[in-house]
């Protein structure tokens, strides 16, 4: 790789992490209030882009719409994919889970019920679109806006940086600021407790499935954007993505945003510098690595403060 | 509760001690009726009856493991009895729910303070004014003024404080829900005397302010010499009750949780 080659890997990379951090915040926000690796999420992000396919190709079937058209089924992906993942994760929660929370059931079974829920997810969408890798409409045709010391940096990756930056700081706001996310991080912090203070636990852990489904069916959306979408597409974003929050520290908000930038940044670059097939190593590579030397992840773990 | 209410239920303990009758009609706030409660086959409660009147510091003894902490967890809703009754103001409350509990106006400082470590003093203080729309502003110089150590330290981590300061916030925290009945759980625990008596001296303030109190507590002398009533559990049942300084001189008391052998 050529120093002047840096940019054409840091920009993908820049990208990618982006949508890994939005996705590792779904993980990361669950695993705060349950202590529980929802790892039926990479459904949701898959759930997330399939509908916004079902409803970009019954808005305009044309594969090549123009730029007026195309800002238009932005638009409506982020929307459909936003509420399809909400729905998908809170319908997750009620079945999957609650049932379990009311009888008390170990580690375990929660476990198992959300590796069940993800494979029935995985081929229910196998069974309904098929099992072929399908595309979503090129949108933008992959038109440059500027470039930034030679790199051509497309509407896609902006649309999909700032997009995923916005949903960040949004997030970052609810958490911090808003009475809503003092319930969740005072559940994070001890149910019990803030039951106690007039929280009703159920109703914030419904709400913060929806929040991280609504980001992450969004990921699922702009990830096919640039990308094929298949049924199984959630599986490797979604564990690069877990491993991103572990990384970052689980529970831990900001450490998942870190998390998910940094191992797109990695995977990146390692191709042009190990080659392709080392691609999906190295973001396990750094996962060994940081929990070798800090166990509980870059911020620790744990809704903080300023979680 | 106006001052001269509380002033009024002092004198009425008195009057209770001095005939060493039962308690004269006075407004019920709190009953518990034959509470049996279970964690999954152990029997924890074993057909409790307690009363709290209005404007009362009633204190609930009992040694460790006697059901104490089950009691309190039962009145807030995180316990369903499996027999039995809790009324407040004459309803049932049993099997509602703790988050419903603390908007009748019971707030519930647990055992072992439990403040939310990773969040500042204030945002706890803030987190017990959860069911209301806004933060009560004078509740919470209400609280500041009662704890200044609290005030001193708002923007500290509530799990950077020291055990007396984090059982300050527990409190402060309760009150912020403006509760009409406190349950305090333990508030001395594992506190230096000299601090253990400020809590105790502000737990008087608060209920000569107007909130009753419903105290649990190992350390029965200065539980006894701060409440009008007491109740003593063992094994889950209520074995003695009464006017508080009947009890404080109950031969029986003394042996058993003032550790005077006889
Ligand atoms: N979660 C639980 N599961 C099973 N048994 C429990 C549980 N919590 C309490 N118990 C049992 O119920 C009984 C009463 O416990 P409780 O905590 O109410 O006692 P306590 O009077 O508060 O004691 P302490 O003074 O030590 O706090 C004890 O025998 C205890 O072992
Ligand atoms: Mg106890």
């Amino acid at each position: 790789m050529q120093p002047d080659e840096i940019l054409d890997y840091l920009i993908p990379g820049i990208m990618l992490g982006a949508l890994y951090a939005v996705i590792a915040i779904g993980y990361t926000l669950v695993y705060g209030v349950l202590q529980l690796i929802n790892f039926a999420h990479s459904e949701v992000f898959m759930v997330g882009a399939y509908s916004a396919l079902l409803a970009l190709t019954w808005i305009d079937p044309s594969t090549n719409p123009t730029a007026l058209v195309s800002v238009l089924l932005v638009a409506a992906g982020l929307a459909v994919s936003g509420t399809a993942g909400a729905a998908t994760a809170f319908a997750l929660e009620k079945v999957a889970y609650r049932p379990l929370r009311r009888r008390n059931a170990p580690r375990l079974a929660f476990l198992i019920s959300a590796i069940g829920a993800s494979y029935f997810l995985q081929n229910l969408a196998g069974k309904l679109f098929g099992r072929d890798s399908r595309a979503l409409p090129t949108l933008f045709e992959n038109k440059k806006v500027f470039s930034v010391f030679g790199t051509q940096v497309t509407i896609l990756q902006l649309l999909i940086v700032c997009a995923a930056v916005l949903m960040m700081v949004g997030l970052d706001y609810l958490v911090n600021r808003t009475k809503l996310g003092s319930g969740i991080r005072a559940v994070a912090q001890d149910a019990e407790t803030a039951g106690l203070m007039g929280v009703d636990i159920d109703k914030v852990i419904s709400r913060t499935f929806i929040i991280g489904g609504f980001m992450g069916g969004i990921a699922g959306f702009l990830f096919g954007l640039h990308l094929q979408l298949s049924f199984t597409m959630g599986f490797l974003p979604g564990i690069t993505a877990f491993a991103a929050a572990v990384v970052g520290g689980v529970g831990n908000i900001r450490g998942a945003m870190m998390g998910g930038m940094l191992l797109g940044i990695v995977e990146s670059f390692s191709s042009p510098i190990f080659g392709e097939s080392w691609r999906y190593v190295s973001a396990f590579a750094v996962l060994v690595l940081v929990l070798m030397f800090r166990p509980t992840g870059i911020l620790g773990e744990r809704l903080g403060r300023s979680a | 509760m106006s001052a001269a209410d509380a002033a009024g239920a002092d004198a009425v303990g008195v009057a209770e001690s001095a005939a060493g009758t039962a308690v004269p009609p006075r407004k019920k706030m709190l009953e518990l009726d034959d509470l049996h409660v279970f964690y999954g086959a152990i029997q924890a409660l074993k057909g409790v009856h307690i009363e709290v009147n209005e404007g009362e510091i009633v204190a609930l003894l009992g040694a460790n493991g006697a059901g104490k902490t089950t009691t309190l967890r039962t009145i807030s809703g995180l316990l369903t009895p499996r027999e039995g009754e809790v009324r407040w103001r004459g309803e049932r409350i049993d099997g509602v729910p703790a988050h419903h509990v603390v908007g009748l106006g019971i707030g519930h400082s647990p055992e072992g303070r439990r403040v939310f470590p990773a969040m500042t003093v204030t945002e706890n203080l803030n987190m017990g004014a959860y069911r209301f729309k806004s933060v009560p502003k004078a509740e919470l110089d209400r609280v500041f003024e009662l704890f200044p150590r609290l005030a001193e330290r708002r923007e500290q981590l509530a799990g950077t404080l020291s055990g007396g300061e984090q059982q300050m916030l527990a409190i402060g925290r309760a009150l912020m829900g403006q509760p009409k009945l406190l349950l305090l759980d333990e508030p001395s625990m594992g506190l230096a005397p000299l601090i253990v008596a400020q809590i105790f001296e502000i737990i008087r303030e608060i209920n000569e302010q107007g909130t009753t109190v419903l105290l649990v507590e190992q350390n029965a002398a200065q539980a006894l010499r701060l409440a009008h009533r007491g109740y003593a559990l063992e094994t889950g049942s209520v074995v003695l009750s009464g006017p508080a300084d009947r009890l404080l001189s109950d031969p029986k008391v003394r042996e058993a949780y003032l550790g005077e052998g006889a």
